[in-house]
């Protein structure tokens, strides 16, 4: 079998919260794989951990009031990213691990030409003179489909629409063919034909650049058509991991399960729409036991004491954090 | 059988905005921006409208309008018979306690010193329906009707959760008993699972109260599951009308089609022919020749006179609306 490109274990990044209400656990315990040339889905709703999650991969967590537990473990090329030094990471980042986020307006620096900006990484990672930087920036814009892309590469931001700022950026982390792109919700700001044309954007550039793609979002559509394995999220846990295929025809954790008939569909008729009761627990103060037993219509006595571990399902490759999958009965005895 | 007369009638409703100034903001405003130009419907009583578009096609500014919270440029609308644009003082304030307006964001439309208790209690006062304990007991039973306990009346915005806010938000506009509610992407900020409880809140209070809607969104999947027809708005054009089932089953606009085979669904094995526009919407402060949608249009037909006649909004099946010169072609 292929050696994971990236590796994370027991990873745990906590807040510390104002007024000293508490620590946060924004991130419990999260691990998964990510194997070279795959999509990976991260799904979750606000809070449940899939951003910090990303960040902390990053080490883009500010220190204070974050922290990476020690015992957390990113493993990538054979290294622990979070005991690399400040230079060895700097390396890595926006290099061989690259990012895109949700607001390409607040993410790109006003006052710079976006050819500016795509040829910082080239110079700094690359070594590239300015005028072959530039060159690179022009080029990466007309492969991420700019028209004009000679002209474009002087414009500055507000300059560009939308989706062309969310190009800009996809130009700018691809600029030196990283192995790995981390997405966060890279369409979620963006109309539904723009959010289209992205989606069918990345799709073509990891078929040609060969990287890994970790896709965050909370859109089940997009993960459906878009990602090869899902992980899903809850209350800063991995609750589910499944191909996409085996996790959208037998979600086996009840979050999930909940979560696709919550969503409005359009290949489905009008019917009233099935909501989870109650609303994400605050990081602060997660429940005992299993953190999704008290909206759960399964939970019984042991959810509400005993933490569940992430079982293996009997599925190859699909593993849910629930006591049911060790006790089937209750599950069809409740339906 | 006639049908009863629409609750709401909108007739060739525009809103056009100055233009960007010039000489940093100093110079006079070059052009305009259409921002709603000619849009016309009818809503029944007791009906749902979805009013569905990309960000700025006009379809906030429909809803706004329509209420007076914007002045328009031009057209008439007519609720239950009177003309709003017409209205004056306390005609309209009395207007307004029938037509009240749900937004989309719950962060940013209540005022955060105020408690829910007084964000509720001050439309009852304006409106001079209740005071003292009988106001207490309304804003009970306004918040039990939301789902919400009546304990939450003395918090304020920032102690509740965002699906919290938003049933505030539906009960500060149910407090004056509307007969009719725009609903501005009401569920857009929310995650799915509270998404899912308050489109369900808003399908029982429409039953219950037996309230009309204009449901703005840019969501179809949710719109399908609210609206009994569905608009949808182009460049601050209406280029489709029809009853829900039919406009999701049979769209036949261009722009109708590509939105729908657009919206992703949460289906891994689904066979979907996906249709992606080129390009971006054109600005509405320089809006293309003829056909609005004529330069990112799939259509196969497209000919020389979508880039010069404007084609109207017409019966292209029955009941059926369509902006589109060849709207009965196959695409």
């Amino acid at each position: 079998m292929t050696e994971p490109l990236l590796r994370v274990r027991d990873l745990r990044t906590y807040f510390v919260t104002e007024r000293g209400a508490g620590t946060a656990r924004a991130v419990d315990g999260v691990s998964f794989d990510i194997f070279p040339g795959e999509t990976l889905g991260i799904v979750g709703e606000s809070g449940c951990g899939k951003t910090v999650t990303s960040l902390s991969i990053l080490r883009l967590i500010p220190e204070p009031p974050g922290h990476i537990r020690p015992g957390s473990f990113i493993e990538f090329e054979g290294r622990n990213l979070l005991t690399l030094a400040p230079k060895e990471l700097r390396a890595i980042r926006g290099n061989k691990i690259a990012m895109i986020f949700q607001e390409p307006m607040t993410s790109l620096n006003p006052v710079f030409s976006v050819g500016d900006q795509i040829a910082e990484a080239a110079i700094v990672h690359q070594g590239l003179s300015r005028k072959a930087a530039r060159a690179r920036a022009s080029e990466m814009l007309k492969l991420v489909g700019i028209p004009d892309p000679e002209e474009r590469v002087d414009h500055y931001p507000h300059q560009l629409s939308g989706g062309m700022r969310q190009r800009v950026m996809i130009a700018m982390a691809l600029v030196c063919h990283p192995q790995l792109l981390i997405a966060d919700e890279p369409t979620t700001a963006l109309d539904v034909t723009i959010q289209a044309q992205i989606l069918e954007l990345l799709d073509r550039l990891q078929a040609e650049l060969g990287m890994a793609v970790m896709l965050i979002t909370h859109d089940l559509g997009v993960v459906a058509g878009t990602v090869d394995r899902v992980v899903v999220m809850y209350a800063g846990q991995v609750v589910e991991a499944a191909p996409t295929k085996g996790l959208f025809a037998r979600p086996a954790h009840p979050y999930t399960e909940g979560l696709m008939a919550a969503v409005p569909r359009l290949d489905a008729p009008r019917a009233r729409l099935h909501a989870i009761p109650g609303q994400v627990p605050a990081a602060t103060a997660w429940p005992a036991g299993c953190r999704f037993h008290p909206r759960c219509p399964f939970a019984w006595e042991k959810c509400r004491v005993e933490e569940p571990p992430l079982f293996d399902t009997g599925v190859p490759g699909h593993a849910a954090r629930c006591w049911l999958v060790t006790e089937p009965a209750r599950r069809t005895a409740k339906a | 059988m006639s049908a009863p007369p629409p609750l709401v009638e909108v007739t060739n409703l525009v809103k056009h905005y100055p233009g960007e100034r010039g000489l940093f903001g100093l110079g006079p405003p070059r052009g305009v921006i259409r921002a709603v130009d000619g849009v016309s419907f009818t809503i029944g009583a007791g009906e749902t409208l979805g009013l569905v578009g990309e960000s700025g096609c006009g379809k906030s500014t429909v809803g706004r309008t329509i209420l007076r919270l914007v002045e328009p440029t031009a057209g008439q609308v007519g609720f239950d018979g009177r003309d709003v644009f017409a209205l004056t003082g306390p005609e309209l304030r009395g207007l307004r306690r029938k037509m009240q307006i749900v937004f989309q964001d719950p962060y940013s439309s209540l005022n955060p010193r105020m408690t829910v208790r007084q964000t509720l209690r001050e439309p009852l006062q304006i409106h001079r329906l209740a005071s003292g304990d009988d106001a207490n007991r309304r804003v009970s039973a306004l918040l039990e009707e939301v789902g919400l306990d009546a304990a939450f009346a003395d918090s304020y915005p920032h102690e509740l959760s965002g699906g919290q806010r938003q049933r505030v938000g539906i009960a500060r506009a149910l407090s004056v008993e509307p007969a009719f509610l725009v609903c501005d992407e009401p569920v857009s900020a929310l995650d799915v699972s509270v998404q899912a409880q308050v489109l369900n809140l808003l399908a029982d209070l429409r039953e219950k109260r037996r309230l009309t809607y204009l449901f703005i969104a840019h969501d179809l999947a949710v719109v399908k599951h609210v609206a009994d027809r569905v608009a949808v708005m182009y460049l601050g054009k209406i280029v489709e009308l029809a009853p829900a089932p039919v406009l999701y089953d049979a769209p036949r606009h261009p722009y109708t089609r590509s939105l729908l085979s657009a919206v992703p669904v949460p289906n891994p094995t689904a066979q979907r022919q996906r249709i992606v526009l080129q390009g971006d919407v054109p600005s509405p402060a320089n809006p293309p020749p003829g056909c609005p949608f004529h330069p990112r249009c799939p259509h196969p037909k497209k000919s020389e006179r979508c880039r010069s006649e404007v084609p109207a909004l017409r019966e292209v099946a029955p009941r059926q609306l369509a902006a589109c010169h060849y709207a009965e072609l196959p695409m």
